[in-house]
């Protein structure tokens, strides 16, 4: 008996440091210097929790040995083989499968005899929030990745939506039922129809939910991943998931509410309304020439710019243009001119995709800015060059009140002297709304391939 | 029932904490960020760990548990020190 609690007391040491190591370690991953050492500091507290763990177990050490093993090396082959373009959709998977890792651990601890209420109560949550995390995240991969095309308004998501809403009230009587059950007839098995009901509600959740909105709900389910273990924490009398878990719930929710902010819009507003309802009244019809350009004019008038701003969008990350962007704006420098990147923080499918997609080229962080970095400055660039982005640098967001993106923070590139917008053709961005940038009178239209443009234009610089 | 009134305490206080923490973060480190909080998630393979062996059914949920937070655990630590060190100043 006395050796037990004494592996208690180790335990529950152990789990304090690696608590402090969680802390110092996420918030030096919030700084560029420390980065790094912040990810090794919070692995090395995850390899001590899950150490110190193992020094009083139940289960078959085979089982466990297996599962790690298993789960670390196809953990590892993924990280370690995707293309760095693919990080999104890899985000999303590995936050599933942590949701459901505590899926399962509720369903395990429902197993067991004699649950008190509270626990059956956090059992059902840790199952409902686990449950939601690992479905929604594979529709977010599926959308992620373009395998899931299904979208808003097919028979298919209403189905799916309808779950999501039914999953409410299944909820509230699970948690009940354990008190009611002696005043309404039983429903036979009703966990697994509530384990069902959840998953098929996670999808009903993320579905509806636009690729343009995406950066939100990535982080939205970043966040529930970790309040899910932190519920499992409670569930499990755990303190080290608790703090863990609540730590991801909170990093998951401030960027959240960052992505939120920088399209102007509320959250319940991106998740449940989505652009479709109210873009009725925006679409102005205020159409006009465009004025379409070649590789090679473009060329002369870049020979000649002084400063150059390069604003890349999800278009970029499509053509996988990153790396002969890169090269051009090389050729830019040794040309004399000055050359920056303006990232709008909601610019590509996830928080900060631009950045990671730019870093993979190489192109240096410093010269990477944010909106309120440019903006000021903005009449002074010679060249704006907007590659594969639309409702990031739409004026309308700025100019026209009524518009559904009206108030949305912009990189107000029509402000420089000269725009080029690289584009496959005229169709509007995700908002579905028209971007007047284009018919402006300083804007040139460089249609076709972001990738192949640039290339040309490289070509040149080179001759 | 006070065990969890005082875990829930130290769950409110995580959270005030974790927003007090990140709440300036510059935009090139929202992804690593993201994927490094989205690591730590993997704490879940701790509970995994604590579950008990009592039968097929629950050797198979345990079994799951700690594959799928293995997964998480090292891919996410992984995909995030990779993409970190593509982060460079010249």
């Amino acid at each position: 008996m006395e050796n037990i609690t004494n592996i208690q007391v180790i335990q529950n040491i152990v789990y304090i440091v690696s608590s402090v190591m969680f802390i110092l370690g996420i918030k030096m991953l919030g700084k560029e210097a420390t980065a790094v050492k912040g990810n090794y500091l919070s692995a090395l507290a995850m390899f001590s929790a899950v150490g110190v763990t193992c020094l009083s177990l139940e289960i078959d050490l085979k089982i466990i040995l297996a599962g790690i093993l298993f789960g670390g090396l196809i953990g590892s082959i993924i990280a370690l083989k995707v293309k760095m373009t693919a990080i999104p959709e890899m985000v999303a998977l590995f936050n599933g499968f942590g949701g459901l890792a505590t899926f399962l651990i509720a369903w395990s601890s429902f197993n067991e005899p004699s649950n008190s209420v509270f626990q059956h109560v956090l059992i059902m949550l840790t199952i409902y929030i686990g449950g939601i995390t690992f479905s929604g995240s594979l529709i977010a991969y599926g959308k992620l990745s373009e395998k899931l095309k299904l979208g808003k308004g097919s028979i298919i998501t209403n189905i799916f939506i309808s779950f999501f809403y039914l999953s409410m009230p299944a909820l509230i009587y699970v948690i009940a039922e354990p008190s009611i059950s002696q005043f309404v007839p039983q429903v036979p098995s009703y966990f697994l129809i509530f384990l069902g009901i959840t998953l098929i509600a996670g999808i009903g959740f993320v579905m509806p939910i636009g690729g343009g909105d995406m950066p939100v709900v990535i982080s939205l389910l970043n966040s529930l991943s970790g309040i899910a273990a932190a519920f499992a924490g409670l569930l499990l009398l755990n303190n080290v998931l608790i703090v863990a878990g609540s730590l991801v719930g909170a990093s998951g929710l401030i960027l959240t509410i960052i992505m939120a902010k920088a399209m102007n819009r509320t959250i319940t507003n991106i998740l449940f309304v989505g652009y479709a309802s109210s873009a009725q009244s925006g679409a102005a019809e205020e159409q006009g020439e465009v004025k379409p350009i070649t590789a090679d004019d473009a060329y002369l008038i870049l020979e000649n710019a002084s400063s150059v701003l390069v604003v890349p969008g999800y278009g970029m990350a499509v053509a996988q243009a990153q790396h002969v962007v890169r090269e051009m704006g090389e050729l830019l420098e040794e040309n004399g001119t000055e050359v920056k990147y303006g990232i709008h923080p909601v610019a590509g499918r996830m928080p900060g995709h631009m950045n990671v997609l730019l870093a993979e080229a190489n192109v240096s962080y410093d010269l990477l800015a944010e909106p309120d970095d440019v903006n000021p400055s903005m009449d002074t660039i010679d060249v704006a060059i907007v590659i594969g982005a639309n409702d990031v640098v739409n004026p309308s967001a700025t100019e026209e009140e009524g518009s559904p993106i009206y108030g949305m923070p912009i990189i107000e590139v029509h402000n420089a002297k000269t725009v080029f917008v690289l584009k496959r053709s005229m169709s509007s961005g995700f908002a579905g709304v028209q971007n007047p940038l284009f018919f402006k009178e300083n804007t040139r239209m460089l249609f076709g391939d972001a990738k192949e443009s640039i290339g040309q234009i490289v070509a040149e610089f080179k001759d | 029932m006070e065990m969890y009134i005082l875990l829930g305490f130290v769950l409110l206080l995580s959270i005030f904490l974790g927003l007090e923490l990140i709440s300036k973060v510059p935009s090139t480190l929202h992804t690593p960020l993201m994927s490094g909080a989205n690591a730590i998630s993997g704490i879940a393979l701790v509970g995994a760990l604590m579950l008990s062996s009592a039968g097929q059914m629950q050797d198979i949920l345990a079994f799951g548990a700690i594959l799928f937070a293995s997964i998480n655990v090292f891919g996410g630590y992984l995909v995030t020190n990779r993409m970190l060190s593509m982060f460079k100043k010249k």
